[in-house]
């Protein structure tokens, strides 16, 4: 399954090489064009293979490759690993993982003091993790040198994995955001449009969607849409409060986020072409997170822009769960939703 | 026998106190080669016997060695929509279980997640805090109708942690408390098969330590051993806990003192140590130890009993870390303690 393949790559923001080698060989048939740009966004045209009046449509489609992590950032007299956080990680998630650092894959660990030597009432608050450095099982600065280098990248080591059989069809790992969209975005290659599509696997999205904005400034796209893996938080609440994205209730429309309010001429299109193809939606009820789709509407002129998400349990997180169901309906809704674009909005 | 490939098998095998059937099976086949019978009593201690050589005129006298193979999770405690409300089974810190991966034991054994509510939608004060456990779920996917033909009320939920071969031989998982004590146990049995005793030998695989040293008692009991040594694991050196707190990583095993300790057993293992150049360090234990030292000391009539602890970091974390070559002088040093036991020395522990 290509999810399980890009959920298991690594590549941290800035590190994206595996992400983008193994994406580029995905699309070496479907693609008429395909560049890597200065930043390392991987560009590739699928030119209109349907008749069309005049002049085709440019449309950018994107997904980001990278996904949060860490950096090397010291190395400790101890020989453990301090780093430093790459994307928006909640610090309370680190205690008790496993992670791989640099290319060699050196495995390592984030540990945490000991239940027995915490008071009742420190366990009720956050962990400080101002000092959490990883454990790779050498004990001097030297013997981790041999291993490890300032700046390597470090990510979670979780492999995905497919669970229990259900109606949601529901898998887990890491790296999900985004490369559910990735995912997405390589099937939406496969079709026959009457637009010019470039499929673009950004950069650097979780550092400030710094890739899609000069992928977009090259581009000049008439309009864009960003396939994303999006926060979902529909576990069991007291207060009535939003569940943002619900898991196996369809892909996610992004009216408003923290990045973009987006295209109404867009969001109405993905609504109209769900329905027609009674293909399940939803849309996403809270302004939370931003995407790619904030720095492309700002690109140059200003180019109408969308989000469509998978929602993803756990985000940010070390292993992340969503729903085949809501894969599946969201590469249906992107190829309807292009099939339906011919001349102008 | 692979030592890593040991602890490995027998950290991911499952065995939840009370529940430690799974990895009781992987034990004893490991010792199987190196003990003279077992058996398994009303509690779930596996207990096996290797028979010592006695010369003419001694009596016969035993060695309990105790490691207990339970280890720390959660239980299934009811639903709310798709998913599974949980408590704990021994100190799990929750904490360190967000966004841990997790196989709950239902009718068959599902993966699942550690769900919480992701940064995005907190409030700073809420990420400032611990999430409270009814803000944790066990999340295996399934949608709410579902679940309960799958999953039950009282089901088991186990880390779902791939032991991992650090730098140096270090090697960090799961239940490493206390399968390296278990491990070192194995090591041990290895070991005597290449030395003469005189004394028989308990070795005790011992459960449900995490919820009170209540398999240690009654194994205790029904060994009725000389002397015991208990082997547990104890807090290795480790970032964000002090010096005095802790035992040095690969500095061998910590002999205890204190009143769980009978002298005598101590001095014997010291002298052991001293003889054999292994590497030990001493751990001052003024109150009651936590392992299962405690309870064997106090079984019958009373028991001379030693503690050895394995240092590790991490403890109750499904990362917890321990120095192979900890393990090994550990074992090492029971074996070479026990080989030197005679009748002379059981008459000096009366003393």
């Amino acid at each position: 399954m290509i999810l399980q393949e890009l959920s298991d790559l690594r590549g941290v923001s800035g590190c994206e090489r595996d992400v983008r080698a193994y994406i580029s060989d995905q699309v070496r048939e479907l693609a008429d064009e395909r560049r890597t740009d200065a930043l390392g966004n991987l560009i590739c045209l699928r030119r209109a293979r349907r008749p069309v009046d005049g002049t085709p449509l440019k449309v950018m489609v994107a997904a980001h490759m990278d996904e949060i992590g860490f950096l090397v950032t010291g190395i400790n007299r101890d020989g453990t690993v301090r780093f430093g956080k790459v994307g928006g990680i909640d610090d309370r998630i680190l205690l008790s993982k496993q992670v791989l650092i640099g290319d060699q894959k050196i495995p390592g660990v984030i540990g945490y003091r000991p239940i027995h030597l915490i008071s009742a009432k420190d366990r009720q608050a956050a962990p400080d993790v101002s000092r959490a450095a990883i454990d790779i099982g050498s004990s001097s600065k030297t013997s981790t040198e041999a291993r490890v280098s300032l700046g390597d990248q470090i990510t979670f080591r979780t492999s995905f994995q497919t669970m229990e059989p259900g109606g949601l069809r529901c898998v887990s790992g890491k790296a999900l955001d985004d490369r559910a969209g990735c995912a997405v975005l390589i099937d939406v290659l496969r079709e026959d449009y009457a637009v010019d599509l470039y499929a673009v696997f950004t950069a650097q999205e979780e550092v400030g969607m710094r890739g899609a904005r000069v992928a977009a400034d090259a581009i000049r796209p008439d309009l864009a849409f960003v396939l994303e893996g999006t926060v979902c938080d529909d576990l069991p609440k007291e207060e009535d409060l939003s569940h943002v994205t619900e898991v196996g209730k369809g892909p996610a429309i992004t009216f408003m986020d923290r990045s973009v309010v987006a295209d109404r001429r867009l969001v109405d299109l993905l609504v109209r072409t769900a329905q027609a193809n009674g293909i399940p939606y939803q849309f996403k009820k809270g302004v939370f997170g931003g995407t790619d789709a904030g720095a492309i509407q700002l690109s140059r002129e200003g180019v109408p822009a969308v989000a469509l998400a998978v929602p993803c349990r756990n985000i940010h997180a070390p292993v992340s769960i969503l729903s085949l169901n809501d894969l599946d309906n969201a590469t249906r809704l992107m190829v309807a939703t292009l099939h339906g674009l011919k001349g102008s909005l | 026998m692979d030592l890593v490939a040991h602890l490995k098998e027998i950290t991911m095998a499952t065995g939840l106190s009370g529940h430690e059937g799974d990895v009781r099976g992987l034990i004893q086949r490991t010792w199987q080669p190196y003990v003279d019978e077992f058996r398994v009593d009303a509690l779930g201690n596996l207990i096996a016997l290797k028979r010592g050589q006695r010369s003419a005129g001694t009596g016969t006298h035993s060695i309990m060695l105790a490691a207990h193979m339970d280890e720390i999770g959660l239980m299934v405690t009811g639903y709310e929509g798709s998913f599974l409300r949980f408590t704990r089974v021994g100190g799990v810190d929750l904490r360190t279980i967000l966004g841990q991966e997790v196989t709950v034991h239902g009718r068959r054994e599902l993966p699942g997640v550690i769900s919480s509510r992701p940064p995005h939608v907190l409030t700073e004060e809420e990420r400032a805090a611990a999430v409270p456990v009814d803000k944790l779920f066990v999340d295996v996917g399934l949608a709410a109708d579902e679940l309960p033909t799958l999953v039950q009320v009282g089901d088991l939920v186990s880390m779902r942690r791939e032991t991992i071969e650090l730098q140096d031989e270090y090697l960090s998982g799961k239940a490493m408390d206390d399968r390296a004590g278990v491990a070192s146990l194995t090591v041990c049995l290895e070991e005597l098969s290449r030395l003469h005793h005189e004394w028989d030998v308990y070795a005790v695989a011992t459960t449900q330590e995490e919820v009170g040293l209540r398999g240690a008692m009654a194994s205790a009991y029904g060994t009725a051993p000389t002397v015991g040594i208990a082997v547990d694991v104890g807090f290795g050196a480790q970032v964000g806990v002090s010096e005095e707190e802790s035992i040095e990583m690969d500095g061998g095993p910590a002999i205890a003192m204190g009143p769980n300790i009978h002298p005598t057993v101590r001095v014997r293992l010291v002298e052991t140590a001293g003889r054999y150049e292994i590497k030990y360090q001493t751990e001052v234990a003024p109150g009651a130890t936590g392992t299962d030292a405690w309870a064997i000391q106090v079984a019958r009539e009373g028991v001379p009993t030693a503690l050895l602890s394995i240092p590790l970091r991490y403890m109750h974390t499904s990362v917890e870390t321990v120095c192979l070559r900890d393990v090994q002088r550990t074992g090492r040093l029971m074996a070479l303690t026990i080989a030197s036991l005679d009748e002379a020395f059981a008459a000096s522990l009366a003393q």
